[in-house]
């Protein structure tokens, strides 16, 4: 497998305009010859279709959601950072990527996370031009915050929801360019294979999920923008129809898949309450700031009422262990933390599986130290929505929160120019792995689709298609199409014929329950090996043992989670294999062998690389490969925060 | 549907108005009747303005129920009204009553077709009217009539604001108010006669 | 609530699911589940009975549904006549069963608007809001082409008025609980979003025409007051929103009837 990263050379703040300067440009009466296919609507998919067709190309976008406007990404809540130093604090593009590829552990390539951080500032523009409703100052200008821990305020948004918003403001100009014709848009289709012509994508297969028809859509690039895998540990804090398929099915046509160990957990969300949950809920990490984390210091302690339990029987774990951030530690130290504590049985809450999987927060020091309106004003929204899931008021009793899968870093690998190792296919947004690298700042997911869909994707799909010839793209009855939707028919009727015992969602939570296990917030070689053992073996049961109800030509729920379930047991396999031979600690990736003390031990001799991993055939283990990571301009330091 | 509502609004408190003259005795109603007739511009211009009026309300308003049934397909089969009022759930139908009425008052005393309580009074207007009166199905009838008027009214009227673009969360509960006091307002001044008439007040 | 044993309480419901299939006409099955936690959320109900049916050979019921935490838009149910159920202000996701009684029956069916036709079951077309905004709930700006962000000051009550507008989630519980089945609500909201910042006021006239006309040719009723959108508004977006929207629209419609092309006309004078 070859990977070049393509990154330019020349100083880290030159690179992205020296190249951009470079990159060949179609001549505007020719860009309607050109077609690009966008599987996927969220932030990156709408802004990037909604780009190609203003500069004038034929562009065809599909979801598999009943409109482009319901993408996952508008459950982001917080906000969107930009280096736009409004506040004065002393902000800087530099200093964002400074905080960006400091977070990520040092596993992100450094000439795309600057980049990101230069054009962060456009992102701004753009969205306020298009009406989303940021937060405003009474002056009239736009107001900021300082958010996950940073030191400067650079973070924009728009109430509790700022995803939301900016997905509105995307899926606007998406939706001008439907009326305009320029887009064709395909709501409830799902990707489910990419067709290659020559080496190169030049095209895709989908189901309509509505009459059950496979169609083949020939293109001359294709652009993958499907987000991330957390739905690989059943429940997460994703939408329940988010799944690896697109990508894994790319992945199987031979593009790398990079460091899909890479995922992270929040550690405010609402605990798992049974066995038939089905969505773990988020809520803002700003919680924190003013609640305190404990659990019983003793097992007994532990099924009484909160109320009951002396204070001097609690164990405020964070403050003990972190005394300098106390409440406030990183996202996944937090998260391990509460993880120890559970393990060690002494949780609280309902049992689930005979274990309590939660730990307090508690407000009333605050509301003493406060008054109850004064934590009602800054966070009665999210009291009220914790009332509502749980029918719990957590001004009289403390709130119960537990980390869950919040967002994966890993992708399918791509170059400097967003494209993966196989020619013509781009991949932008979650669904890619390029500047997050081992855990995500706060705040920057949102950043990272629009500045790929806006400012980076219309200028590297440019510069590939002037190197193909316009009309050089195969009819869509090529007999590359053809034998993809043979096979996409074939493998939807393999699952309709199984009938028998079991149900998808069987499997996905017996996928879900391995990779929590033993592929969550703490790692080790063991337990990753019989992981890999346990998801092989499960995988054939599911292919002997499925039970698929609904015809194939009508909405069929069980048949469209039955197939991405089938790909989440390859592509769970894949993740924990990663996590296998990664054999350091860092960011969200935490391996019990590789700690200080408590802390992610990185081994940067050894690990300061991606690792991209080739498909090898149905039972067969994947292949791995490196791309070595440079930093040209940064020095590795270790992250503590004792 | 609100511009005409509002003419039709606008009228029914003028007739009602005049109504009221019932009271001052009968040199006052009978001098306004002919002054009225001695006007016949006025008198037909008016008339006019109200006959289009009414057309273009009864027009639309079929036309709204009809496109609004279609468009619900008959709803869901349990019926769980959260906060749509009587009033505004009842309109067509308050507005076919009303339009009967209507059409048997002009026949009645614009026309003087019914001879309920008799047919030749000349310009005698208020002796008409307490003739007319006198009969109890009659009263009945205005007063059943009134009252759904009232009913109409006050959602129609509070609807011209949210139409005209008006109403705001903050002025919606004071102009509903203002909505209803004006079709009560409208509505007692109209009942007050027939009762005054049935019982013995007005002779 | 926990009960002491750690195990919560459950509830035996009855339901009353509405099955079609799309073009054909539909009718009610009806179904026992005999434990559902009280901490459950409604679609999780709906998962269990899907699960009930798998197991016993039958198809499961469709259902749109895919954030579960209320901000997708996604899931519509009416939930004994009322869309998104009996607790205001929440989606059906965020809706959980300790608001229901043990041995209630539940009658469960899709969005009922001749705009939004049925698709399976429970899910429903909702592509009209898309056609709506496509005809203009967007400010034209080319990507790249925006000015610096802090060049527009909006005042913070615009902007937060715009926010409370903007907070739609285009589900179409309004367009269900309207006796009419109108999209006024759903209409207003963006409208009012987009015509009230600075930004939007290049194209405001020619928006609320726009997407008045598409709203009238999908095929949604017509308002007539009756509030019933507001009070079934998962976001709780309000009535003010339908005013401004008539205002705009005879705004608009007043500027275009006077509006002269700034040609000479053919006739001459």
């Amino acid at each position: 497998m070859k990977l070049d990263p393509k990154t330019p050379a020349g100083p880290l703040a030159d690179k992205w305009n020296n190249h951009k300067a470079k990159l060949r440009l179609v001549n505007p009466a020719n860009r309607r010859k050109y077609h690009i296919i966008v599987v996927g609507s969220g932030l990156a998919g709408s802004a990037a279709a909604a780009s190609f067709a203003e500069m004038g190309y034929e562009v065809s976008c599909f979801c598999y959601q009943d409109s482009p406007r319901r993408a996952h990404s508008i459950a982001a809540q917080g906000g969107i950072n930009a280096a736009k130093n409004y506040q004065n604090d002393g902000d800087s593009v530099r200093r964002l990527f400074q905080d960006t590829i400091k977070g990520g552990d040092y596993r992100a390539r450094e000439a795309n996370v600057y980049r990101l951080a230069q054009v962060s500032t456009n992102i701004i523009d753009q969205c306020v031009a298009q009406g989303v409703p940021f937060a405003r100052e009474y002056g009239g200008l736009l107001a900021n915050r300082s958010f996950g821990g940073a030191q400067v305020s650079r973070t924009f948004y728009a109430r509790g929801q700022t995803g939301q918003q900016l997905l509105i403001g995307a899926y606007s100009a998406l939706s001008r360019q439907i009326g305009l014709g320029t887009v064709k848009m395909y709501t409830r289709h799902e990707m489910l294979d990419l067709v290659l012509v020559d080496g190169k994508a030049k095209g895709i297969v989908t189901r309509d999920l509505v009459t059950g028809a496979v169609e083949a859509w020939s293109s001359d690039v294709v652009v993958v923008c499907t987000g991330g895998y957390g739905n690989v540990f059943y429940l997460s804090t994703n939408a329940q129809g988010c799944n690896v398929t697109a990508t894994f099915r790319a992945h199987r046509r031979g593009a790398g898949f990079a460091n899909p160990c890479y995922t992270q957990i929040h550690p405010t969300c609402i605990p798992v309450h049974g066995e038939d949950q089905s969505k773990l809920t988020l809520m803002s990490e700003s919680l924190r700031n003013d609640g305190r984390v404990w659990v019983p210091k003793n097992k007994a302690d532990c099924a009484k009422p909160a109320s009951e339990v002396p204070e001097e029987a609690r164990d405020y774990f964070l403050e003990r262990k972190y005394p300098s951030y106390g409440n406030l530690a990183p996202r996944d130290i937090a998260s391990r933390a509460a993880k120890e504590v559970c393990d060690e049985g002494r949780g609280v809450g309902q049992l689930v599986d005979g274990q309590r999987l939660g730990v307090y927060l508690d407000f009333s020091a605050a509301i003493k130290r406060l008054g109850e309106a004064e934590v009602r004003a800054r966070y009665g929204n999210l009291f009220d929505m914790y009332a509502n899931i749980t029918g719990e008021n957590a001004y009289r009793q403390p709130m119960r929160i537990f980390p869950a899968v919040h967002y994966t870093m890993g992708g399918l690998w791509v170059d400097y120019n967003l494209q993966s190792n196989v020619p013509g296919l781009f991949v932008g947004g979650e669904a890619n792995f390029s500047d997050h690298g081992a855990n995500r700042l706060g705040a920057s997911a949102l950043m990272q689709g629009l500045a790929d869909g806006y400012f980076v994707l219309p200028y590297t799909v440019t510069d590939y298609l002037a190197g193909e010839k316009s009309g050089s793209r195969p009819a869509q009855d090529a007999p590359e199409f053809q034998a993809v939707v043979k096979d996409v028919n074939a493998r939807v009727a393999k699952l309709l014929s199984i009938n028998g015992t079991k149900s998808p969602r069987y499997y996905h939570k017996a996928l879900g329950k391995i990779t929590w296990g033993q592929c969550g917030m703490a790692r080790d070689k063991a337990g990753l090996e019989q992981a890999i053992r346990d998801l092989q073996a499960l995988r054939d049961d599911f292919w002997k043992n499925v039970k698929v109800v609904g015809s194939g030509e009508a909405l069929a729920p069980e048949l469209e989670r039955a197939g991405r379930v089938a790909d989440f047991l390859d592509f769970g396999i894949m993740m924990c294999l990663d996590a296998l031979t990664r054999e350091e600690s860092c960011g969200g990736h935490f391996r019990t062998e590789y700690q200080d003390a408590g802390e992610a031990k990185r081994d940067d001799a050894a690990f300061a690389h991606a690792a991209v991993w080739e498909w090898q055939g149905d039972g067969q283990l994947p292949a791995r490969h490196i791309e070595p990571l440079v930093y040209e301009e940064t020095q590795l330091s270790t992250r503590s925060y004792k | 549907m609100a511009l005409s509502g509002l003419v039709l609004a606008g009228f029914v408190l003028g007739h009602m108005s005049g109504n009221l003259l019932m009271f001052k005795g009968p040199k006052a109603i009978n001098d306004y009747a002919t002054w009225l007739h001695a006007n016949p511009g006025l008198l037909w211009g008016a008339r006019i303005v109200l006959i289009l009026s009414t057309i273009a309300h009864i027009w639309a308003g079929i036309l709204l129920t009809l496109e609004n049934r279609a468009a619900r397909e008959g709803g869901p089969s349990v019926d769980a009204t959260r906060r749509a009022s009587l009033s505004s759930r009842t309109m067509p139908y308050s507005g076919v009553v009303i339009l009967a009425f209507l059409i048997f008052h002009l026949l009645h005393f614009t026309f003087r077709q019914i001879a309920l309580g008799g047919v030749d009074f000349g310009d005698n207007v208020y002796k008409m009217v307490i003739a007319g009166f006198a009969q109890p199905a009659v009263a009945v009838f205005y007063i059943v009539s009134m009252i759904l008027l009232c009913l109409h009214l006050s959602h129609g009227i509070s609807s011209v604001f949210q139409t005209l673009g008006l109403r705001n969360e903050r002025w919606r509960s004071r102009l509903d108010c203002v909505a209803s006091l004006y079709a009560w307002l409208v509505a007692l001044g109209f009942i007050s006669i027939p009762l005054a008439v049935l019982s013995g007040y007005l002779k | 609530m926990v009960q002491d044993n750690g195990k919560e309480p459950t509830l035996a419901l009855k339901l009353r699911v509405w099955r079609q299939r799309r073009g054909q006409p539909g009718a009610f099955e009806e179904h026992a589940l005999p434990a559902v936690p009280t901490s459950a959320s409604f679609l999780e109900m709906m998962d269990m009975l899907n699960e009930q049916l798998i197991k016993a050979g039958k198809d499961t019921f469709a259902f749109d549904h895919d954030c579960r935490e209320g901000i997708c838009g996604m899931c519509s149910m009416t939930i004994n006549g009322m869309p998104h159920g009996p607790i205001p202000g929440v989606t059906t996701c965020q809706l959980h069963m300790r608001n229901f009684r043990d041995g209630e029956t539940i009658t469960v069916e899709p969005w009922r608007a001749r705009a939004f036709p049925v698709l399976k079951d429970l899910a429903v077309d909702r592509s009209a809001f898309d056609k709506v905004i496509q005809s203009g709930g967007f400010i034209t700006v080319r990507t790249g082409s925006a000015p610096e962000a802090n060049n527009i000051p909006v005042p913070k009550p615009i902007a937060d008025e715009a926010m409370d507008a903007a907070e739609c989630i285009g589900c179409g519980a309004c367009v269900a609980s309207c006796k009419n089945g109108s999209a006024m609500l759903f209409v207003g909201a963006k409208i009012n979003h987009l015509n009230i910042l600075p930004q939007g006021q290049a194209e405001r006239d020619r928006r609320t025409l726009a997407m008045v006309k598409t709203m009238d040719d999908a095929g949604f009723g017509n308002c007539t007051n009756y509030g019933e959108c507001q009070a079934h508004c998962p976001k709780s977006i309000t009535l003010d929103v339908i005013a401004k929207l008539n205002r705009d629209y005879l705004r608009a419609r007043v500027k275009e009837f006077f509006s002269s092309t700034g040609k000479p006309s053919k006739g001459g004078d």
